[in-house]
């Protein structure tokens, strides 16, 4: 625990004015930074032998679209009965204002030498694009590739920007919050045209198990951090 | 004057040497490869969107699905990162139970990985060697979970039932008679226990067979030797983690290094390589799997000499036993209430990760306080990997792709997810 603050102050003496925010929790580190610093402070963060990051473990994409959003208020519901017919997220409002903007990419570091590790944050709104990472670390390509065709987050720089998991001609970006679980088209063969075709999904989606936010496991929570 | 032109081939995704589903868009020079171009997906299945409308515990089965080779170490770094958000431990004995089945799961992979590669290579005897030691161990998985490959077996909070304390046992049949029956059966009289012990007790002399069959091999050297090189500096810079990163002289484990659940307490050795090529990679796995037998062998010492719960008492999170649940109003609540709704956790975000057979197999949940993940994301050893086919492919011949992509260790189901 200590260990770690130690490490954070070591960060912020060293970035003074480039960490926008910066958190230990579960004895993670996280540091949350601007899009315009993000190349100069890893270059630091990987060549500086007192920081040591040499491996990008991995980078993920994050849509904060729905975040704290529920299908079903716990409240309420003893005095005006349950309902369980729930309707899905097909528009969800947004409720995201506890962060800076809608989207984030996420990094996790890691130092062999120091046995450390460090997660950045830069948040970006719909579509902004960060600086890629690939010159940084190589192993940043098929993640930012993976957020780009995921999420639709833009990466200034990458050498090879291209969808990756999604079918060829894939349209939208589907972990998004905004995309349904069942997709938007299907596909079926068509003997008359002799070709898969594909049209808008017949079925409506569905939510068996409505999504609650309760807080009863929260007294449990003081053991890791 | 004829021009001379590269030309392009499409291996895959059909072709048995891509390990399922990898198409591979390879530009030939003659017969030595300037570019490879892998083109991944045809198996992605959405697992992070879909856990994102489904209980915490629902998605467990989805994790076997990943990587489907090493099913439990794809589960335990699920229940792990549950398990560090809600603030939990699991009682000791179902943390030895998950490093035993861990390393069970290990050696399940490499032997996987060793028929599969050897075959690709044109060896065909190591490939039934192998299978037929899987078959014991995959025994050993459908006796504590019932199934032979998707166990879903670790829960938050333990795993879901104490070991059996008796093995499954063949029937005579048509083809196996009475006298055979009883020899086939004659590792299966005891408890799971015993049965896993007996199999420690053999494993060594199989891993020698297989040594015998190639490491001296010289068609095997030929095919193997100084191809894929990759140096330390490279393998860090490419994110490489397990067998991969260990194979080119970096020791870095995470059973070691970070160690989580009893490895800390466990003696075992991290072998590295010297060259970093495909045979380097090789020897590194076939020594992994004498370590994960001597790790298996502590654990069964120490299961035997001590019980114990191997789920937390916690109804909150682990469903109530049988009996209470059905002889008791508050069972019967918690037991309802954990198998529709779930449980909540609380807010925040983690990253928990596990030294799985492939390398570093890590999961990054972020929780807004509902019962369902908010944002699931997994971290898979192999996608990393594969990205830097392309890299240790170029300048190598046709032929040696099959070498690079076997040594790469590759499974589709968690480099599309």
């Amino acid at each position: 625990m200590l260990e770690r603050e130690q490490f954070l102050q070591q960060l912020h003496n060293h970035f003074p004015s480039r960490i926008l925010k910066s958190c230990v929790k579960k004895q993670e580190t996280t540091l949350v930074l601007s899009k315009e610093h993000l190349i100069s402070v890893s270059l630091e963060l990987r060549d500086l032998p007192s920081f040591a990051f040499e491996m990008l473990i991995d980078l993920a994409g994050v849509d904060y679209l729905t975040y704290g959003h529920t299908e079903w208020e716990t409240e309420t519901s003893t005095a005006t009965g349950f309902s369980r017919g729930v309707n899905g997220s097909e528009n969800p409002k947004d409720l995201s204002q506890k962060f800076p903007a809608r989207f984030a990419v996420v990094t996790h570091l890691l130092s062999l030498i120091h046995n450390r590790r460090l997660r950045l944050k830069v948040f970006l709104s719909d579509g902004e694009s960060v600086p890629s990472l690939v010159p940084v670390w190589a192993s940043a390509n098929w993640f930012e590739r993976e957020a780009f065709d995921l999420f639709g987050i833009g990466f200034e720089g990458h050498p090879d920007l291209r969808r990756i998991l999604t079918d060829y001609g894939f349209l939208g970006h589907p972990l998004r919050k905004d995309f349904p679980l069942i997709g938007k088209v299907e596909a079926r063969y068509d003997e008359g045209e002799a070709r898969v075709v594909t049209r808008p999904v017949s079925i409506t989606p569905r939510v068996t198990v409505p999504r609650v936010i309760r807080r009863n496991l929260e007294t449990t929570d003081n053991t890791h951090d | 004057m004829t021009e001379v032109r590269n030309y392009t081939v499409n291996f895959g995704p059909q072709h048995p040497a891509a390990h399922g589903v990898l198409r591979l868009i390879l530009e030939l020079n003659g017969e030595v490869i300037e570019k490879a171009d892998p083109h991944i997906g045809l198996l992605h299945r959405g697992t992070e969107k879909l856990a994102e409308s489904k209980p915490y515990n629902q998605s467990i089965g989805y994790m076997d699905r990943l990587d489907y080779i090493s099913m439990m170490a794809n589960e335990h770094g699920y229940v792990l990162a549950i398990e560090k958000l809600l603030g939990i431990t699991p009682p000791i004995r179902a943390q030895y139970i998950r490093v035993l089945f861990d390393e069970i799961t290990r050696i399940l992979n490499h032997l996987f990985w060793l028929g599969a590669h050897a075959l690709d290579l044109g060896a065909m005897t190591v490939f039934l060697y192998a299978f037929r030691e899987r078959e014991d161990l995959l025994d050993c998985y459908e006796a504590v979970s019932g199934a032979r490959m998707h166990a879903t077996y670790y829960r938050p909070g333990g795993v879901y039932r104490d070991l059996p304390e008796t093995m499954p046992q063949y029937k005579s049949s048509r083809w196996h008679d009475e006298k055979d029956t009883a020899k086939r059966n004659a590792n299966r009289m005891g408890s799971l226990l015993d049965f896993i012990e007996d199999f420690t007790n053999r494993f060594p002399q199989y891993v020698a067979d297989y040594e015998t069959l190639l490491t001296d091999n010289r068609i095997w050297k030929q095919r193997t030797v100084g191809i894929g090189v990759v140096s330390k500096e490279r393998a860090l810079q490419l994110g490489f983690t397990g067998p991969m990163l260990r194979g080119s002289g970096v020791a870095w484990d995470l059973r070691k290094k970070q160690p989580y659940e009893v490895y800390g307490e466990l003696e075992f050795d991290i072998p590295i390589g010297k060259t970093g090529d495909t045979y380097d990679r090789y020897l590194v796995r076939m020594e992994e799997m004498r370590q994960s037998n001597r790790i298996i062998k502590q654990c069964v010492d120490w299961l035997r000499k001590n019980s114990g719960p191997v789920m937390v008492e916690n109804y909150k999170i682990a469903p109530p036993k049988r009996e209470a649940m059905k002889g008791e109003m508050e069972g019967l609540i918690h037991h309802f209430k954990l198998f529709t709704e779930g449980y909540c956790l609380p807010e925040g975000e983690v990253y928990a990760a596990v030294e799985a057979p492939k390398g570093e197999f890590g999961i990054y949940l972020i929780s807004d306080g509902a019962n369902k993940p908010y944002r699931l994301k997994i971290r898979p050893p192999a996608f990393v990997h594969l990205s830097a086919l392309d890299e240790m492919s170029r300048g190598h011949m046709l032929a040696d792709v099959v070498a690079i992509i076997g040594t790469q260790d590759i499974v589709f189901g968690e480099v599309d997810r």
